[in-house]
């Protein structure tokens, strides 16, 4: 497998707070990694940074070979570098299926208007929402809205995706479904980084976890060895989550 | 959907040809206000480039303008052909629109709008103290069209028409294209727009320069048509906010609306002008009040339906207690 985002030393101050420090990690072809970590440990602003939102401070982002690091983020979502938002950011006025063609426009390869909108039409097939194509966007219920970030996501053919707390919001049954699916975006060879909070599903999906704490990467590697790490678990899982998870192994 | 846009084209043609007729038809009041419509059809379609399609309310509108009446005014003293002069004006403020855009679209919403007053009010008083080249606030003579004063009228009415037409063309290449869905897309959330690939600050100039450049040809063309020009005439912030109410009017965003705004708007300022002199501006104040409160999306974005089967039922209702 092939190296396809490198992150080297990656650090960004906002005054003087260091949100992110000296991060370095990389992402293989197709795999799903996890990015988990208290609240306010800069795993939001890490996906900033790499997305060109925030200017980095110091370090280096290399994709596909290339060196990223002064990127906007249009040129991001033009090379393949998506992501979708906590607090999901559809065009409310426009239809579902025209918020997902600007993606296939703008950020995809699409040529035209009628290209974009027929790719859209695909897109939305994919996550389970043609049926609500020609609504209007603001209309959507919340499970809806976030399958409407991925597919938008989607129709830029992205290598790499990166999913800020995805099923924050949802219940149970929905989160099941936003697995799912996510599993079938993986299996079509991009790659996910996925920030969650929910222990559960970043065990049954990720092949890596990274953590990050305080703006550091405190751990990195397979799920259940990062999980059982004593750094870990005092940063973030807490003792409790330690004993439980240690229980359910023995019991199998 | 593809015959509602025949007919907004039929509808604009016929529209383009009635005004046309209007010197064979009408008195030379006739022609003047239809001049004005023209003119003010022109400069509506351009502002809503940028306030209707990219939702940045710009004032910027009287800065164009007059600099168009300054370019066109001052290539024509220098020895230009007229219509040279009017092309020079519309190339100049177009890069004057690109160089400025640069900076004054990095700020968003009330700061934008301020911003761009203070443009207009910047380029005003450049120009009325750099009076060795512009003459200060005596103002400037412009050279006068040839031919006799009917005539004359006849050409600027052709003229105004061409830019309107221009003006119209340029907005439906825009509604349909990737630029127009582009600053769609900016208009509702910028930062969404940015994230899927489009290139906001590329997107805006283009927009701000397009909602500039034939401000200057219409402003050069102004200039020749009524041969004086002075600072606080060219760059007045009436005239500015002026064309913002009569596409916002008329609706901001539709093709049609601006050119709709324009007509309704000229028409009932010369009916005030007319008919109340004294409380001429006070209405115009009454007008962009009720616009806020009762039309926010403009005439042409009321859905007329459910008006016409509110009405119906209100008649209904009525007939029958009639009835009783």
């Amino acid at each position: 497998m092939s190296t396809v985002l490198e992150v080297s030393d990656l650090s960004k101050s906002f005054g003087g707070i260091r949100a992110v420090n000296g991060v370095s990690f990389s992402l293989d072809e197709g795999e799903i990694v996890g990015l988990i970590g208290p609240n306010g440990a800069g795993k939001t602003t890490l996906v900033n940074l790499i997305t060109g939102v925030h200017r980095v401070s110091s370090g280096r982002i290399v994709f596909q070979g290339e060196d990223v690091t002064r990127q906007r983020p249009f040129q991001a979502a033009r090379r393949g570098l998506a992501r979708t938002f906590q607090i999901v950011q559809p065009f409310p006025a426009m239809s579902v299926v025209e918020n997902v063609g600007a993606g296939a426009l703008f950020g995809g390869s699409a040529t035209s208007k009628r290209e974009a909108m027929a790719l859209a039409r695909e897109e939305l097939a994919f996550v389970g929402l043609d049926a609500l194509a020609d609504a209007p966007a603001a209309s959507l219920t919340l499970p809806n809205r976030k399958r409407l970030e991925l597919a938008k996501s989607l129709a830029m053919r992205p290598k790499v995706l990166l999913l800020d707390e995805v099923n924050a919001g949802l219940n149970t049954a929905e989160i099941d479904n936003a697995l799912a699916l996510i599993r079938a975006i993986a299996a079509r060879g991009v790659t996910i980084v996925i920030i969650e909070h929910l222990m559960k599903v970043v065990l049954s999906i990720t092949s890596r976890i990274l953590v990050l704490h305080h703006g550091e990467l405190i751990a990195e590697g397979e799920p259940h060895a990062v999980v059982a790490d004593e750094k870990v678990i005092e940063a973030y899982l807490g003792a409790k989550f330690a004993a439980r998870y240690r229980a359910e192994a023995q019991n199998g | 959907m593809t015959v509602r846009r025949a007919f907004v084209f039929v509808l604009f043609a016929v529209w383009v040809a009635l005004l046309a007729t209007t010197p064979f038809s009408g008195d030379n009041y006739t022609v003047r206000i239809a001049i004005q419509i023209a003119m003010y059809s022109a400069l509506a379609l351009s502002w809503n480039m940028i306030g209707g399609f990219t939702g940045y309310p710009s004032f910027a509108t009287a800065a164009f303008f007059g600099l168009g009446c300054y370019i066109g005014a001052l290539s024509q003293i220098a020895g230009a052909p007229t219509v040279v002069a009017w092309i020079v004006a519309t190339a100049g403020v177009a890069l004057f629109a690109a160089a400025l855009g640069l900076i004054i679209l990095r700020l968003k919403g009330h700061y934008f709008a301020i911003g761009s007053i203070a443009i207009v009010e910047v380029l005003r008083l450049v120009i009325s103290s750099w009076s060795g080249l512009t003459g200060g606030g005596d103002g400037l003579n412009v050279p006068f069209l040839r031919g006799g004063p009917e005539f004359v009228s006849q050409l600027v009415l052709g003229v105004m028409l061409l830019i309107m037409v221009i003006a119209f063309a340029v907005t439906v290449w825009v509604d349909r294209g990737r630029l127009g869905f582009g600053l769609k897309c900016i208009n509702q959330n910028e930062d969404a727009a940015d994230m899927v690939g489009i290139d906001v600050t590329r997107y805006k100039i283009a927009a701000f320069v397009l909602s500039a450049f034939l401000c200057g040809t219409v402003g050069a063309v102004y200039a020749s048509w009524v041969g004086y020009i002075d600072p606080t005439d060219s760059f007045s912030i009436v005239f500015t906010v002026k064309v913002a109410v009569m596409t916002i009017l008329g609706g901001a965003g539709t093709v049609l609306g601006p050119v709709v705004g324009a007509a309704v708007f000229v028409v009932l300022e010369e009916y005030f002008w007319a008919n109340f002199l004294a409380w001429n501006r006070a209405i115009l104040g009454a007008i962009i009040v009720f616009l806020i409160f009762f039309l926010p999306g403009g005439i042409l974005r009321l859905d007329y339906r459910h008006l016409w089967s509110q009405a119906k039922a209100r008649h209904g209702r009525i007939g029958m207690a009639g009835g009783e």
